[in-house]
């Protein structure tokens, strides 16, 4: 009976999705007041309806219903009750679910708290996440129903993946939508801009904070994910290049020129046309992200479904979404109005360089990701396109970029002095330099980009921290006055300060356990010790292990770190009552030098295991500088500006029809 | 009028990416085969260090003239250490030189590797930035291709040999060619 009130809200939700989509939009270009206001209503009702439908699928997983195929095919009686409830999004119907309550939750709140929107452009921007809402529900509906029936019920599940059992995992999907929803809403608007024919630091306002959403729950979305591949999959990295991965570091990337984009926007009235296009690709690749992971097209691990007709289906809706932007774009941007002007060298200037670099980093990803699928589909060949591309492409981009990163804060609007923000920064150019000289005479033999990634992030680190000590007047004037200017500055400068700061000390360690780290597989029998560096690990055994839904072997390894007692790792190997593959548990003791990292592995004799232990320098400082960085996203959203009551600085111009 | 074209560039590429994914999407493509783009061709040029330096460079012109297993390995990699036996079994059962390539493996772990397990291969190439391995389109290691007289690729395995494909594929292809 609950599979079928959720059904029945999903079905009335798509209907009024439908009447969204029609209505407002009309109104706004015919003036028709009531249609116009008819989408706050609908948007609202829409939250309601999907909220309820989720509420029964959750409900479902948790009552362990069998007779509901979803439930059956990724849930188990015995999983723990937090593991029921996360496999409501660990299979591809539950989470297509997730992703239109959140695009649901994202109308209902620009519905809510849009009092100040001009009503056409919000009318408009709701009638359009209304078409998006139509389309991913008609996608549910027709071929991915999570309340189909399953008859006869069995009476037990199939369990959910055992590599998804897991805290980290339960709310990596969850966030990852966040983010890619979240450009839908900047999606809506750029859209309604189009239509409306106007962009305006005004509309830069009320765009910002749903790419600032977007953004840090992308951010954090992303980093959850590679840690978890990072302690969960046993392999000792943290990324791999997987197109599924790329599919989320696209709209990242793209998200964070857009970011910047904005602010040229709303400061200085620049860059308009760029700043739609930039918004529509945006939520064109968290659409591309979807297409890749639910059609089957490609492999990876990451992927759900591998039915055509869904990759079919989404594949429509891409083309008719982005399609029917860029046609509009290409028939009304031309005719948006140039804003500010300004020179080259300028904070402008700066930022348009971090697009390009931004942009063109992108498509090298783009083409890494498509290139096998595009050959695959011409000459029929495969190829897999990996870590040495990027390492090619990708990072080189990267470098100038965080060079820029320091640079381009301390230069002016319009008109900027460079020499004079180099001057600023020679400090962190000297130190960053003399970083590097230290690295390369320590570790002789890495490769250049050890050192350079180092100094590129002590740079930055430096760079960011000497802008903060610019704008508070550290040093130059009094304590009483460096307070005061700490005190108010705007929360969008320390979200700037945050963010960047972050991405420094994640570079750091990027570089540190991409350069050094040092793994070693040994067949090891208890009693045995191997000595990595500094640490010596004995292997004591094995002993079996039981946890509420699996069994496990547990190794017992003592670490001892210059001859002293340093702690005891107990990595297992995890065999789950259902799924038959079994999963590894990585045992790790971060500290912030570096992490120590073992694996148990096959029995490789009658007493005797295959292991696997790595030295991670420096990868607890990619966690931190992640956690930074979605911070500084947080910190910038709740920047005065974009509160409710604060007055509007320009004054709000009603358009005039389209 | 150029002005225009750019704003229609985006939808341009849109179709494009539309237009491949479509046949992409084409029910009887498999995207977890793996045939190699390089069966029926010619060997990539490479120009790769050895383990060696006595023997001189590894090359293509090595190949020449007779057939020849390339295999590509690391240090690093389990499965090639469980493959290894085999490929000893390989060079002597059916006589080939073997071409082995190191993989991203730094020069002192292949040394050890190779002392400590034994070198099956007539030459190992030090592939060290992973070049070689995208030209020859490799997707992880071990890796095994087989090459004809001509240096034509004839055979690719994308995962270690066992002694299942080594009696019933690897051999007797390999003893065709040898004819």
């Amino acid at each position: 009976m609950i599979a079928e009130i959720g059904h029945y809200a999903l079905v009335l939700a798509f209907a009024l999705a439908l009447a969204q989509s029609v209505l407002p939009m009309v109104g706004a270009a015919r003036g028709i007041r009531p249609w116009m206001a008819f989408a706050r209503t609908a948007a609202l009702a829409q939250l309601g309806f999907i909220g309820l439908a989720f509420l029964a699928l959750v409900a479902c997983f948790m009552r362990s219903d069998f007779s509901v195929l979803a439930v059956y095919e990724h849930s188990h009686s015995q999983q723990p009750m937090i593991y029921k409830i996360a496999a409501t999004w660990g299979n591809h119907e539950g989470s297509l679910l997730l992703w239109v309550l959140i695009l649901a939750l994202f109308g209902a709140l620009v519905a809510l708290f849009g009092e100040n929107l001009p009503p056409r452009l919000k009318a408009r921007a709701l009638s359009v996440q209304g078409m998006i809402g139509f389309a991913f529900l008609a996608f549910m509906l027709f071929t991915s129903n999570p309340f189909a029936r399953l008859v006869p019920a069995p009476l037990e599940g199939q369990e959910l993946n055992p590599l998804l059992q897991d805290p980290g995992l339960a709310m990596h999907p969850p966030m990852l939508y966040l983010g890619y929803v979240g450009f839908s809403m900047t999606f809506s608007f750029a859209v309604a801009a189009l239509i409306e024919g106007r962009v305006d630091a005004a509309w830069a306002r009320w765009v910002r904070p749903w790419t600032l959403l977007a953004w840090t729950t992308l951010t954090a979305g992303i980093v959850l994910g590679a840690h978890w591949a990072y302690y969960e999959l046993g392999w000792g990295g943290w990324w791999s290049w997987d197109p599924v991965e790329n599919a989320s570091f696209m709209p990242w990337l793209i998200g964070t020129a857009l970011l910047h984009c904005e602010t040229v926007v709303e400061k200085r009235d620049a860059l308009k046309v760029w700043t739609i296009l930039l918004a529509i690709i945006a939520f064109g690749f968290s659409l591309i992200g979807t297409f890749l992971v639910r059609s089957g097209i490609i492999t990876s691990v990451h992927a759900f479904a591998q039915d055509p007709a869904r990759g079919l289906f989404i594949l429509a809706i891409f083309v008719v979404a982005l399609g029917g932007s860029f046609g509009l774009f290409a028939w009304r941007a031309p005719a948006l109005q140039p804003g500010g002007l300004f020179l080259p060298i300028s904070r402008e200037g700066a930022l348009v360089l971090n697009n390009l670099l931004l942009g063109v980093a992108t498509a090298t990803v783009l083409i890494g990701t498509l290139y096998p699928l595009a050959l695959s589909v011409i000459s029929g060949g495969t190829v897999s396109v990996g870590a040495p591309y990027y390492l090619v492409t990708f990072v080189p981009l990267m470098v100038p970029l965080l060079l820029l990163m320091a640079i381009g804060p301390l230069l002016g609007w319009k008109r900027g002095d460079l020499p004079g923000a180099l001057q600023r920064l020679a400090v962190a150019g000297v130190f960053a330099v003399f970083v590097a000289g230290y690295t390369l005479h320590r570790e002789t033999g890495t490769s250049i980009w050890a050192p350079l990634g180092i100094a590129v992030g002590v740079w930055l680190a430096l760079g960011t921290v000497i802008e903060w000590i610019e704008r508070v007047k550290l040093f130059r004037a009094r304590p009483r006055d460096n307070w005061n200017r700490a005190r108010h500055l705007p929360r969008a400068a320390y979200g700037m300060t945050l963010a960047h700061l972050g991405l420094a000390i994640a570079v750091i360690g990027m570089t540190g356990s991409s350069a050094w780290k040092v793994e070693s597989v040994q067949v090891m029998k208890p009693g045995d010790s191997i000595t990595i560096g500094r640490y010596a690990y004995r292997f004591d055994g094995v002993m079996p292990a039981r946890g509420p839904n699996y069994l496990a072997e547990r190794g017992t390894f003592t670490v001892t770190k210059d001859g002293k007692p340093y702690t005891v790792l107990y990595p297992e190997r995890r065999q789950y009552e259902v799924q038959e593959s079994p999963t590894t548990e990585a045992a790790i003791q971060s500290s912030l030098s570096g992490d120590i990292y073992a694996v148990i592995g096959d029995r490789a004799g009658p007493d005797s295991w295959t292991v696997r232990i790595y030295h991670q320098p420096l990868v607890p400082w990619l966690w931190i500088g992640g956690a930074l960085m979605a911070l500084g996203g947080l910190t910038s959203l709740s920047d005065r500006r974009y509160r409710i009551g604060v007055p509007n600085r320009l004054p709000v111009v009603q358009a005039t029809g389209a | 009028m150029n002005k225009r074209l750019f704003y229609l560039l985006p939808i341009v590429l849109l179709g494009l990416f539309g237009v491949i994914a479509w046949y992409g999407l084409a029910p009887d493509r498999d995207p977890s085969a793996l045939p190699s783009a390089l069966i029926g061709k010619p060997v990539p040029g490479f120009n790769l260090a050895t383990l060696d330096p006595g023997s001189g460079g590894l090359t293509p012109r090595d190949f020449a003239g007779k057939v020849t297993v390339v295999n590509f390995f690391a240090s690093w990699c389990v499965p090639c250490k469980a493959e290894h036996p085999l490929l000893f079994q390989l060079a002597k059962d059916y006589q080939v030189p073997i071409y082995g390539i190191a993989f991203q493996d730094k020069t002192e772990d292949t040394e050890r590797y190779i002392r400590e397990m034994g070198s099956p291969y007539s030459k190992i190439g030090l592939d060290q930035n992973g070049r070689t391995a995208i030209d020859f389109g490799v997707t992880g290691v071990p890796e095994t291709f087989i090459l004809d007289k001509t240096g034509i690729i004839r055979y690719r395995l994308a995962q270690p040999i066992d002694p299942g494909r080594l009696a019933g594929e690897i051999g007797p292809l390999l003893k065709s060619l040898a004819q």
